[in-house]
C-alpha cells in the first residue's frame, strides 16, 4: 500500500543526491554555518584594544596600567603622552578605549585625596562599551581597595579586619559565559528552518515550473502520497543537519551537550511539522522557484529576529513579544539551548513542545488543504 | 489509414468495458470573463484516432485537461472510459494515459529511472514491471540509452519515452496534446507510426495538433476555433461536405500581387498563398476560372489556365475560419 510513497521517495532522494547544489546544502551548509558561528561570531568582550594616556608617568600610574593589561580584558596597544592624540586614536578605531591618568595622580593618592581617573570608550557598539566600562570599574575598585589595605599596613603594621562585601559570582550552564555555547546550538534551529522550508517548497514548485506536475496530476497518485513524498526527504535532511550540528558542536567546539539526544530528536520532529507546513504553504502561493526562495527568506528573517536567537525576547515591546508565540523558531531555539546547556527535558520544556505541536497542527493541515487547489 | 479489423481481437477490449469512449456534451470552460471552451459536444469511438485540430489558443489543451480530470469544467458534462469527468475524475486517471504539451519527464533521472517512477506510481504489478519496461525501451528505441540522463536525449527520443511512460499501465484511452511540436519531420513520422501501432492494438487515441498533414492521418477530426467546435467528421467528409465553396488553384509569378486583384473579382470569397501559387475560394469554379484568366491577362500576368482542385484540409480549415470570422465581425463592431 505504500508502493507509490516508496516510489516517490526513491525518486526524490535520487534527484536530491544527484544534484551537487543539493548535496552542498545538505552537508556543506551546516558545517559552513556552524564554523561561522563557532569562530567568527563572537560577542565575548576580551582583549579590548586600549590606549593609555599617562600624563602622570609615576609608579602608581604605571601600576594601574599593568593591572588593566593583566586582567586580560584590556590590551594596551598605544601609550601616548599628549591628550590631543586621544581623539584621533578613537576616530581611527586604533583603540576602543582610552584610559587617561592625569598629572598628580600619584600625589593625590599619597595625600589621601581622590585621584581622578578617566576612561573614554567608543560607544558605537553600545553592548561592548557597556561591558568595557563595567570591567574598568571593577579593576579601578580593586586597585582602590589595595591602596587602602597598603595604607593600613603602613600605618598600623597589621591588617585589621574591616567589613567588606565580597560578591562571588557564578554563571550556571555556561560557566565561562562563552557566546559560542549560546550561538552554535542556535544555528541548528535556523538551519533546519531554512533547509526544510525552502527546499521543500522549491522542490514542489520546481515540478510546476518544469511541467512534470501536470503529468503527476493525471496519475492516480493520492494527495497524501505526493505530499509525504515531497516532505519526508526534507525531514530526513533536517535530521541530518541536526546530527551534523550536534556532532560538530560537541566534538569540535566542546560545547556541552547535557540533555537527551532522543528528546532533541522528538522536539525536532514537532518543529518540522511547522517548517514543512510553511514550506508546503509557500509552494501553493509560488509559481517559480525564485518566488519560493524569496518567500522563504521573507519568512526566515523576521522569524530569526523574533526568536531570541540574537536579541532577547524580553527586551521586545509587549505586542511583539506576543507575536513571537506564533514563531516556531522561538520554541525550538529555547528547547535546543535547554537541551544543550541546561540538560533539561520534557519536564521543563513541555510548554515549548506544546507550542510547537499546536503551531504544527494549525499550519500543516491548512497548507495541505490549500495544496489541493494547486493540484487541480 | 489504419484498418479496424484487428482491433476487435486486441487485449484492450477484454476489460468488458463497453463505454470505452469519450463523450462531451456542451462542455464549457471559462477563465474569468474569457470563455476558452464554448459548448463543445463530440463523441470519440473506441479504437479510433481522433484528431483535435485548431490554431494556438483555440482551446485544445483546455479541453484535454478537462477530459483528463485536471480542470473542472464550468459547464456541460462528459464521460471518459465510462466515468464522469466531474465526479469520477480520480477513476478516469487510472484508465487513461496523458502526454502533456510540454515535455514532462524528469531530465535529471535516467531513462530507466523515469520508467521505474511511473511504473511505481501506476502500481504496475511486480511481474509485469520488467516486461513493460523492456517494451517501452524497445518501442522508444532507447536500448543503448537506458542508463543515460533524460536531459541528454534528443527531442524525438524524449517524445517517444514520454509516450511510453504515459502508456506503461496499458490504458484503453490516451490523450496526446501536441505530441510532435518541436520535433524534426523524421521523428514526427516515427511518432505517428507508433500511434498507428497503438490504435491497431485497439487503443483510442485523442490527439491535438496544429499540423495539417498530421490531421490527414486521423480517423476523425474536430476543428476547434476560439473555443468552438466548428466542424467534425472524417478527413474525407470535411473536404467534401463542409466546404460550400470550390477551390481554384492559380499558378503564376508575383502571386502576392495576383492575389489582390483576384480577390476583387465578383464571386470570389478569398484567396490565399499556397506553395508557389494561390488557392482561390470561389462560389462556383466554372464561373471563376474564365474570370480569373481574363483578369490576369489584362493585368499582364503570365499564367497557365487555373484549375479546380479538391480542397486540402487546410483549405477547409481556412475557409471555415473565414466564415466564422465574418459571422463574428458585425457582432464585434456592435460590442465596441
Ligand atoms: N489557466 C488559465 N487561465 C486563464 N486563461 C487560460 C488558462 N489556460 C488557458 N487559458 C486561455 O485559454 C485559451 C485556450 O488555451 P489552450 O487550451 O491552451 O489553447 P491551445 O491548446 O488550443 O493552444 C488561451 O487563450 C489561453 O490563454
Ligand atoms: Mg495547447
Amino acid at each position: 500500500m505504500f508502493e507509490r510513497l516508496k516510489t516517490m521517495l526513491v525518486k526524490e532522494f535520487t534527484q536530491l543526491l544527484r544534484d551537487p547544489k543539493m548535496r552542498f546544502i545538505t552537508f556543506g551548509v551546516p558545517v559552513f554555518q556552524i564554523l561561522i558561528f563557532g569562530y567568527a561570531v563572537n560577542t565575548d568582550v576580551k582583549h579590548i584594544a586600549t590606549a593609555v594616556c599617562d600624563l602622570d608617568n609615576s609608579v602608581r600610574s604605571r601600576e594601574l596600567a599593568d593591572r588593566l593589561q593583566q586582567s586580560g580584558y584590556f590590551d594596551i596597544v598605544r601609550r601616548v603622552g599628549d591628550q590631543r592624540e586621544v581623539r584621533e586614536i578613537i576616530d581611527r578605531g586604533q583603540a576602543k578605549a582610552v584610559v587617561q591618568i592625569n598629572h598628580g595622580f600619584e600625589d593625590a593618592i599619597r595625600g589621601g585625596k581622590r585621584a581622578p581617573l578617566q576612561i573614554i570608550v567608543d560607544g558605537t557598539d553600545p553592548n561592548t562599551a557597556r561591558i568595557v566600562l563595567a570591567y574598568a570599574v571593577t579593576i579601578a575598585g580593586r586597585f582602590s581597595d589595595q591602596i587602602l589595605v597598603e595604607r593600613q599596613i603602613r600605618s598600623s603594621g597589621i591588617i585589621r579586619p574591616t567589613g567588606m562585601v565580597e560578591l562571588e559570582s557564578r554563571a550556571w550552564f555556561n560557566e565561562n559565559l562563552e557566546s559560542r555555547n549560546y550561538y552554535v546550538p542556535g544555528v541548528m534551529a535556523q538551519m533546519v528552518l531554512i533547509v526544510t522550508m525552502m527546499l521543500s517548497s522549491m522542490s514542489v514548485v520546481r515540478e510546476k515550473e518544469i511541467g512534470t506536475m501536470e503529468q503527476i496530476v493525471v496519475t492516480p497518485i493520492r494527495r497524501w502520497e505526493f505530499i509525504l513524498g515531497k516532505t519526508v526527504p526534507f525531514a530526513v535532511i533536517g535530521y541530518i543537519n541536526v546530527a551534523i550540528v550536534t556532532l560538530v558542536a560537541a566534538f569540535w567546539f566542546d560545547i556541552p551537550f547535557r540533555g537527551n539526544l532522543i528528546f532533541l530528536f522528538v522536539a525536532t520532529g514537532l518543529y518540522l511539522l511547522s517548517t514543512l507546513g510553511f514550506g508546503l504553504f509557500i509552494s501553493t502561493v509560488s509559481r517559480t522557484q525564485q518566488q519560493a526562495m524569496m518567500s522563504s527568506f521573507m519568512f526566515t528573517f523576521p522569524a530569526m529576529l523574533l526568536s531570541g536567537f540574537a536579541f532577547p525576547i524580553s527586551n521586545m515591546p509587549q505586542p511583539v513579544q506576543y507575536a513571537t508565540y506564533l514563531n516556531p523558531l522561538r520554541y525550538y531555539l529555547y528547547i535546543i539551548r535547554g537541551v544543550f546547556l541546561k540538560g533539561v527535558g520534557a519536564a521543563v520544556l513541555w510548554p515549548e513542545l506544546v507550542g510547537l505541536l499546536v503551531l504544527g497542527a494549525i499550519i500543516l493541515p491548512f497548507a495541505v488543504r490549500r495544496f489541493r487547489k494547486t493540484l487541480a | 489509414m489504419c484498418s479496424q479489423k484487428n482491433r476487435e481481437h486486441s487485449p484492450y477490449f477484454s476489460h468488458g468495458d463497453l463505454d470505452n469512449t469519450v463523450t462531451l456534451k456542451e462542455l464549457v470552460k471559462r477563465f474569468g470573463d474569457f470563455t476558452a471552451v464554448n459548448r463543445i459536444s463530440l463523441d470519440v469511438k473506441k479504437g479510433e484516432i481522433f484528431g483535435f485540430l485548431g490554431p494556438n489558443g483555440a482551446g485544445k489543451s483546455t479541453t484535454i485537461r478537462m477530459l483528463c480530470g485536471i480542470l473542472r469544467p464550468s459547464g456541460g458534462s462528459g464521460t471518459v472510459a465510462g466515468f464522469d469527468i466531474v465526479t469520477d475524475a480520480e477513476q478516469i486517471k487510472e484508465h487513461i494515459g496523458y502526454m502533456s504539451q510540454k515535455f514532462s519527464l524528469y531530465e535529471d533521472l535516467t531513462v530507466e529511472e523515469n520508467i521505474d517512477f511511473y511504473s511505481g506510481i501506476y502500481k504496475i504489478p511486480a511481474e509485469k514491471k520488467q516486461p513493460r519496461k523492456e517494451w517501452v525501451i524497445a518501442m522508444a528505441g532507447l536500448a543503448e540509452h537506458r542508463a543515460s540522463l533524460t536531459a541528454t536525449l534528443s527531442g524525438g527520443w524524449k517524445q517517444r519515452l514520454a509516450l511510453g511512460c504515459a502508456i506503461l499501465h496499458e490504458p484503453p484511452i490516451i490523450f496526446l496534446d501536441e505530441p510532435t511540436s518541436g520535433v524534426d519531420p523524421i521523428s514526427r513520422r516515427n511518432f505517428w507510426d507508433l500511434i498507428y501501432r497503438l490504435a491497431a492494438d485497439g487503443i483510442t487515441v485523442f490527439v491535438t495538433t496544429h499540423y495539417m498533414d498530421e490531421a490527414e492521418y486521423c480517423d476523425r477530426l474536430g476543428f476547434i476555433y476560439r473555443g468552438e467546435l466548428i466542424a467534425l467528421g472524417t478527413p474525407e467528409e470535411l473536404k467534401t461536405r463542409h466546404m460550400a465553396e470550390e477551390i481554384v488553384e492559380v499558378l503564376c509569378e508575383r502571386p502576392q500581387d495576383a492575389m489582390e486583384i483576384i480577390e476583387e473579382l465578383p464571386g470570389i470569397r478569398h484567396a490565399a498563398l499556397f506553395g508557389r501559387g494561390l488557392h482561390v475560394v470561389a462560389e462556383r469554379a466554372v464561373e471563376a476560372i474564365p474570370a480569373i484568366t481574363a483578369r490576369l491577362a489584362t493585368a499582364g500576368f503570365q499564367a497557365p489556365q487555373p484549375e479546380r482542385i479538391v480542397p486540402s484540409l487546410e483549405d477547409v480549415f481556412v475557409s471555415l475560419i473565414e466564415t466564422k470570422d465574418r459571422e463574428a465581425a458585425p457582432q464585434q463592431e456592435f460590442e465596441r
